[in-house]
């Protein structure tokens, strides 16, 4: 608690547009969340075919993490930033779509490409497999953005030395609703890692 | 600031609905499991651990609610009342409650289900909890795969270490469902027999049921017998595939080295490993081979998931508790299931219950997503 750090980037994906640092770097009138992160990767040129395999959340988390990342130094054989996500609706989006297909025992078709989407921190998953990130993960369900615990997890973190950056936020998908918020805490930078500030971004549109 | 410790604890499973009873069926080699008939779950017969509906009521009603729970809503608050009957502070803003699951109200989700859909929301459960025991801090739900039970006790300890609480209750859960066995079966993961961790014939898993609660604390003044201090922890990801583990067993060498630095101690101070040992031929040979890497292919080591089989969300808080124990009654228990050794790497797996002088052990899980936990856990009395 007694150490300042500091957000150095964000990233917010909602109603078919994407934002960096507050700046808005994609838009698309698309019908869908689907069709529109599809239209999204190919506007940003990602050379990634696992993509196309992933489910809403892991699509939408992936997304808002590579318009985040890219627009800083990485370096080659991975850093040791930490990655803590949250949502309020889980993996509820693909536990119905799998729900279905075990509803009716005369239409009996459990997929495990589907099973394995029915966990939340899988998008976490992608991400560090993108990213070669060997670090700290995990992922928290609030009923609403919650700031207050973003920034405690996120700052003991840095302080207990188990990371050296935090790539922090919100990414939920729910029916036809959703939205990614995510935001990177940093050892050095301008704007300083507070409660009110991690709110205030959020918020920002 | 100490490391916080964990104290009061409750295990409520196939085995018995308090951790004393469980731990000394352990230590009979009693298990859990047993073979289940049950259409509506699975087409064919299966093992697992579950809880009796019967006796899971007449625990619950003593505590005499007239509200409607879910069953998961029921093993946890029949857990959490066990470990918090002690308690004497207030549930004021010193005091955390995470509540830790995978799939938690899942089964509302069927069309079936008496409950409304809308109970599969985690936050739901959570705010269930809440509600019952009157916490006044906001509950954190914590849904990280396979490592949830055990990565909750390294978040409530960094949450007591940032000095955002004083104590904090961990309660873990998870039911065995349709939905659950579907997806492993379809994985081609399940065993039709029971499960053998780490030997040559194993041959996949058993899903088991329970509710285990702690309390995790920075006053040592609440210990019991079977209090421990949380060392050191760490989780890390494997960066290698989703529902696969490493080959390498990166993420878990790398967090038991992370665990062994902050704790600062070295491999030959560890007593005893109580592993995660699936049963898959894949998780039990990464594991032979983060350990070995580790320096720990010497160390007694169990998987409990002969017991209980694997009880997801909740089976790292679960198999903590019986390694507290394990280290008061300074007894090692066996690694049910086991007969040849079936991975590539040495391991000294336990296969009698046996006495040992036991002072530190380390708890280890990994999950879906390329999680992996790691945490060294010291007896508070030693």
């Amino acid at each position: 608690m007694e150490n300042t750090y500091f957000i150095s980037n964000y990233c917010h994906v909602k109603n078919n547009a994407i934002s960096l640092n507050g700046s808005l770097v994609y838009e698309n009138e698309a019908v869908d969340l689907n069709t529109f992160l599809k239209s999204a990767y190919q506007n940003f040129q990602t050379d990634y075919p696992k993509f196309f395999k992933m489910d809403g959340l892991s699509k939408l988390a992936f997304m808002a993490s590579e318009v985040l990342l890219k627009s800083i130094e990485m370096p080659e054989e991975g850093s040791n930033i930490a990655i803590v996500l949250s949502n309020r609706a889980s993996s509820l989006d693909t536990d119905r779509k799998y729900q279905e297909s075990i509803s009716d025992s005369s239409n009996f078709y459990p997929s495990p490409a589907v099973f394995v989407y029915t966990l939340p921190n899988i998008c976490i998953g992608e991400i560090s497999i993108r990213h070669k990130l060997y670090s700290e993960n995990s992922f928290f369900i609030f009923d609403q953005f919650n700031a207050d615990y973003l920034y405690e997890y996120g700052a003991s973190l840095i302080d207990s030395k188990k990371a050296d950056s935090v790539l922090c936020g919100w990414v939920d998908v729910d029916k036809d609703k959703y939205e990614a918020f995510m935001y990177l805490v940093t050892k050095n930078g301008s704007t300083v890692h507070t409660k009110e500030e991690i709110t205030r971004l959020y918020q920002y549109q | 600031m100490n490391n916080p410790i964990i104290s009061y604890n409750n295990i409520i499973s196939s085995l018995g609905f308090d951790s004393a009873t469980v731990v000394d069926k352990i230590s009979k080699k009693e298990s859990g499991l047993e073979k289940i008939i049950d259409q509506d779950i699975l087409d064919r017969p299966f093992y697992s651990s579950m809880i009796d509906v019967g006796l899971l009521e007449s625990s619950y009603s003593k505590l005499g609610t007239r509200q409607k729970y879910t069953k998961l809503e029921k093993m946890m608050i029949a857990s959490l009342s066990d470990t918090l009957k002690s308690f004497e502070h207030p549930l004021n803003e010193r005091v955390g409650l995470i509540v830790s699951t995978t799939k938690g109200n899942i089964d509302a989700l069927d069309p079936n289900s008496s409950f409304n859909e809308n109970r599969a929301y985690l936050g739901e459960l959570a705010a269930q909890l809440k509600n019952f025991f009157h916490f006044e801090t906001e509950p954190i739900v914590l849904s990280n795969a396979c490592v949830s039970g055990v990565l909750a006790i390294s978040v409530a300890k960094r949450l007591i270490k940032q000095d955002k609480f004083d104590h904090v209750f961990v309660v873990a859960g998870d039911l065995v469902t349709q939905f659950i066995i579907s997806g492993f079966n379809a994985f081609q993961a399940l065993s039709d027999l029971p499960c053998r961790p780490y030997c040559q014939t194993r041959s996949g898993i058993n899903i088991g049921e329970v509710a285990a609660s702690v309390l995790v604390t920075n006053d040592h003044s609440l210990a019991v017998e079977e209090s421990v201090i949380v060392m050191g922890d760490a989780s890390c990801n494997d960066a290698n595939h989703i529902s696969g583990p490493s080959r390498t067993g990166e993420g878990l060498h790398r967090s038991i080295e992370s665990a062994m630095k902050e704790a600062a101690i070295s491999a030959n101070q560890v007593d005893y490993i109580s592993a995660h040992g699936t049963a898959t031929p894949y998780n039990d040979e990464m594991e032979s081979i983060a350990f070995d890497r580790s320096g720990l292919s010497e160390v007694p080591l169990n998987s409990l998931k002969g017991y209980f089989g694997h009880t997801l969300g909740a089976s790292g808080l679960l198999e903590t508790i019986v390694g507290m124990h394990s280290l008061k009654n300074n007894t090692l228990y066996a690694s049910l299931g086991f007969q040849e050794m079936g991975v590539s790497r040495p391991l000294n797996i336990i296969k009698d219950t046996t006495e040992k002088t036991l002072n530190i052990f380390l708890k280890t899980a990994s999950g879906f997503g390329g999680s992996n936990t790691a945490v060294l856990f010291k007896k508070l009395n030693s």
